[in-house]
């Protein structure tokens, strides 16, 4: 560990933070993480993720692994999962979760909050179609009620169909044509929802000594 | 024409303002009557009495004249305290009546101040008679008028904001107060030494004691003005919050203060020992209140047998933890919401649906009452109180209560904003400071101070008077056009969606799983963690039979789908009508739409539609929020019976085939039946159930 690695790793931390918005310091400490989590390699599988075990109690465990694992969150418009992933692909992922700033102008705000929608689709869109099919709708429900351990699988159905036609409500558009949710759709039922304020995690307070990095 | 219509609307508002002046007037003139009718009627019946003893010790020598049987005699004295409280709150309950038929004084002046009005009227009334005033008596305002009110703030506190929001309730509430009394007391004390004269007498301790009591955020009069101006969650919260939680900083204070006034000497232990009373307070009283509440729960887990006291329980249990916290001098608000706000989830989920609505209905009217009774007496003791003013203490005291709060919620914003995430503006910081109330809570302890410790005791009382009459009328009547002015974020209009509630999950969900692969033990973490342990363990001991199973996003829906299906029944069978029909013509291509959305339905999902109405009909339980004093979300028709049910499915069976299978284009409803469809629609969204539920038994 020469100090010529560490220059260029800092170099290289330096455009991560650029690129994704974090700032130096949360950047070093998530690296930190990721190589605690990929015991010292330079890659994440899925299973270095299961060996989180507070993720295990998790009811939509799944679909979090597969969402850093979903090629289409690193911004290149692919398609499809990879089976492995880098730091900077992680930190891409992460980069959702950010708080939103305090001075962000209302056309930012939008964009940030079309991000982090799309995000949220994939999670629900998982054969890439681009639609949310009423299967996948059906899929994600069970999950979320799967939690409490007694087969409600008939009722999740049944909440699922409830949405599915609230969503048509809202959209008022003949539902035989696309036999799904698509992104516009999905944008509008979740209009008064505010996802930018909400959907983040305090990357703020996070240091070594909170995120569990001790060997 | 219209002239005319004009003219005559505004003689009947005159006349109908008219009528309730008068009707207050006459009432204060029963009142004040009554009080006068006591009394001699109290010397009417000792000497009747004591005639009559006469009487009978003559009865044996002599036989006096026989007084004729009495066939109707009176005896006012028997009954005169009941009869006074009753009609006291009768007042209160017609003034409230009152109020809401003038309608432009509605629009303008918030309800408590045409209550203080009102006492100051009464007062003013009683004293030009000549009788003695019932002045805010302070046990009967802790004891009895308080309790009420912040039971029904605390068990419909909404729980989700209020968590989220609670670092920042807790630095305004504790930090803020704290800084207010200091500095109030201090620059009070200042003033008083340079002005000299009769004010040179009062102390520095005096002076921090009455910062105490003049710093306090007062719940009553926050809720009162609140209430009506509808703004954000956030803001409501935020300012309501710190008037609840300051209740324990106050407590902590005015004792600290009034042992230390009464001694004379204060040490820098003594100032330890206060910090250290200010924790055993606040938690104390908390603890009090969780107790209670744990109790009340697993109470309310046996009460399947008598369904009927079952809103008792809920009741004495909380007033029973607010006066333990009081016997220990420990904060009786906060052991009263902690009582509330533990006992709500579990209670709710045992109780019968009868009895939730008994609660809910009960806690609102007597909490209403209260509110109304404390601005009368308020106004009374007003007009009673021994005054001794003083233009310099009483300007100057107003002046600094601005200052100090306005700079303590500029100066503890700066820090908190550094670690929020949604910040507060300038905005926000200006309702935050200029919501800061005084009321009755403030008057109470100024009136408990000892005369012999405190000489000026009388200068507070008016001070404070002024004070709590400033901020109330001028901040209470302007804060709602500068809301307006501002555009503050009104409150939300939610409507329950599925998909929210469903992506409201999702996201708590991966949030916390996100936190874990971060390994970051964050906000979402703990609460992941306490749901967690609430359901395995909690849960079990204090819900009775299968219930303790269901999942949030069912119970969620069930609730959905009833709140649903008892406002189409209520729309249907009031033949609501008239709002269809005329909005007919806007709504029909709506509705023409709608129509042939639903045309594309295919077979098997009309089954599954089919199904779900049957299975989920069946489920009755219904838990609405209703935060908001003055409208209890309509609801509660009485339980349907599952017989009324059947027969009406098997009709809208009927009705959905055939409606499903004619063409949009050749529907040719009767207006009637088209207005009711519409009129159901538009208080509905979901089509699915509308369909289900086209009135077919009732037209």
């Amino acid at each position: 560990m020469g100090t010529s690695q560490s220059v260029e790793m800092q170099q290289n931390f330096q455009d991560l933070a650029e690129n994704t918005g974090f700032s130096l310091e949360q950047v070093r400490n998530l690296y930190k993480r990721f190589k605690y989590l990929a015991k010292d390699e330079d890659t994440l599988s899925k299973a270095s993720f299961e060996t989180i075990s507070d993720l295990a109690e998790n009811p939509i465990k799944n679909q979090i692994i597969n969402a850093f694992f979903d090629k289409r969150n690193f911004g290149n418009y692919e398609k499809g999962t990879v089976s492995e992933i880098s730091f900077e692909q992680f930190l891409t992922v992460m980069s959702f979760f950010r708080p939103l700033g305090q001075d962000v102008k209302q056309e930012d705000k939008e964009k940030i909050r079309r991000e982090k929608l799309h995000f949220l689709f994939n999670m629900h869109d998982k054969d890439g179609s681009g639609t949310i099919t009423l299967d996948e709708y059906r899929r994600v429900v069970e999950e979320l009620v799967s939690s409490s351990g007694t087969t409600e699988s008939e009722t999740a159905k049944v909440i699922a169909d409830a949405a599915m036609l609230e969503v048509m409500n809202v959209t008022m558009e003949e539902m035989g044509a696309h036999d799904g949710i698509n992104f516009e759709d999905f944008f509008k039922i979740l209009k008064g929802f505010e996802l930018e304020s909400r959907m983040h995690v305090r990357f703020l307070n996070m240091d070594t000594t909170t995120m569990n990095c001790r060997k | 024409m219209t002239a005319r219509t004009r003219f005559c609307g505004g003689l009947l508002r005159i006349s109908r303002a008219l009528r309730t002046v008068a009707l207050s007037l006459v009432t204060g003139c029963v009142f004040s009557v009554h009080a006068s009718f006591g009394a001699v009627h109290g010397d009417n019946d000792t000497s009747h009495s004591s005639g009559h003893g006469t009487h009978t010790k003559t009865h044996n020598t002599t036989y006096p004249a026989t007084r004729a049987f009495p066939v109707l005699t009176v005896n006012y004295d028997h009954v005169r305290k009941p009869f006074e409280i009753s009609l006291w709150i009768l007042l209160a309950s017609l003034m409230k009546l009152g109020f809401h038929y003038i309608p432009r004084v509605s629009s303008v002046v918030p309800e408590s101040c045409v209550l203080i009005v009102v006492g100051l009227l009464v007062g003013g009334l009683i004293r030009l008679l000549g009788e003695t005033l019932p002045v805010l008596d302070t046990q009967l305002f802790f004891l009895c008028l308080l309790p009420p009110i912040i039971l029904d703030a605390g068990y419909f506190l909404p729980t989700r904001p209020f968590t989220e929001n609670l670092g920042t309730i807790l630095v305004f509430a504790v930090v803020g107060t704290v800084w207010n009394s200091f500095f109030i007391g201090v620059v009070l004390y200042g003033v008083c030494q340079i002005e000299g004269e009769q004010l040179a007498a009062v102390d520095l301790l005096a002076c921090l004691l009455f910062g105490s009591i003049a710093s306090a955020v007062d719940p009553v009069a926050v809720l009162a003005v609140f209430e009506e101006i509808h703004i954000n969650e956030l803001l409501h919260i935020l300012v309501f919050g710190e008037s609840l939680l300051n209740d324990a900083v106050t407590v902590v204070l005015y004792h600290l203060f009034e042992e230390f006034a009464s001694e004379g000497q204060v040490t820098v232990v003594d100032a330890c020992l206060g910090m250290v009373c200010f924790f055993v307070v606040a938690f104390g009283g908390i603890l009090v209140g969780t107790v209670f509440g744990l109790v009340a729960a697993v109470t309310s887990r046996f009460t399947a047998h008598s369904r009927v006291i079952e809103p008792l329980f809920v009741f004495l249990y909380s007033y029973m933890a607010y006066l333990s916290a009081e016997v220990f001098h420990l904060s009786g608000i906060m052991a009263l919401i902690a009582c509330g706000v533990v006992m709500r989830p579990y209670v709710e989920a045992n109780i019968s649906h009868k009895s939730y609505t008994t609660v809910k209905n009960v806690l609102k009217m007597w909490s209403s009452v209260s509110e109304t009774l404390i601005f009368i007496f308020l106004g009374v003791s007003t007009v009673a109180g021994p005054h001794s003013w003083n233009w310099a203490f009483v300007i100057i005291t107003i002046f600094l209560c601005l200052i100090s709060r306005v700079m303590g919620v500029v100066g503890l914003t700066f820090i908190i904003n550094k670690f929020r995430m949604v910040k507060l503006t300038g905005k926000d910081q200006f309702i935050v400071a200029y919501g800061g109330l005084r009321g009755a809570i403030a008057f109470s302890l100024a009136f408990l101070l000892p005369s012999d410790h405190f000489p000026m005791k009388n200068m507070f009382l008016t001070a404070i008077i002024t004070l709590i009459f400033f901020t109330v009328f001028v901040q209470g009547m302007t804060i709602r056009p500068l809301v307006d002015l501002l555009a503050v974020k009104k409150k939300k209009q939610t409507k329950f969606t599925i998909n929210e509630e469903i992506h409201s999950q999702f996201i708590n969900h991966m949030l916390s799983g996100i936190e874990n692969v971060c390994g970051h033990y964050g906000h979402h973490h703990w609460r992941d963690k306490l749901s967690r342990f609430n359901k395995y363990y909690v849960k079990k001991w204090l819900i009775a039979g299968e219930r303790s199973q269901e999942p949030q996003l069912i119970s969620f829906y069930n609730k959905l789908e009833l709140k649903q299906a008892l406002l189409v029944a209520e729309s249907g069978s009031a033949a609501n009508i008239g709002p269809g029909l005329s909005s007919a013509a806007l709504l029909s291509a709506q509705s023409q739409k709608q129509r042939t959305v639903m045309k594309n339905i295919s077979k098997e999902r009309e089954e599954e539609i089919r199904k779900i109405l049957r299975a989920n009909l069946q489920k009755t339980r219904q838990r609405l929020h209703s935060y908001n004093r003055h409208t209890l979300v309509l609801e509660e028709e009485d339980e349907w019976s599952t017989v009324q049910l059947r027969r009406q499915r098997v009709e809208l069976e009927k009705r959905m085939t055939h409606y499903l299978t004619v063409s949009a284009s050749g529907w040719d409803s009767p207006p009637v039946r088209r207005a009711r469809f519409q009129s159901v629609k538009s208080t509905w969204p979901n089509p699915v159930l509308q369909l289900a539920f086209l009135p077919s038994t009732w037209s």
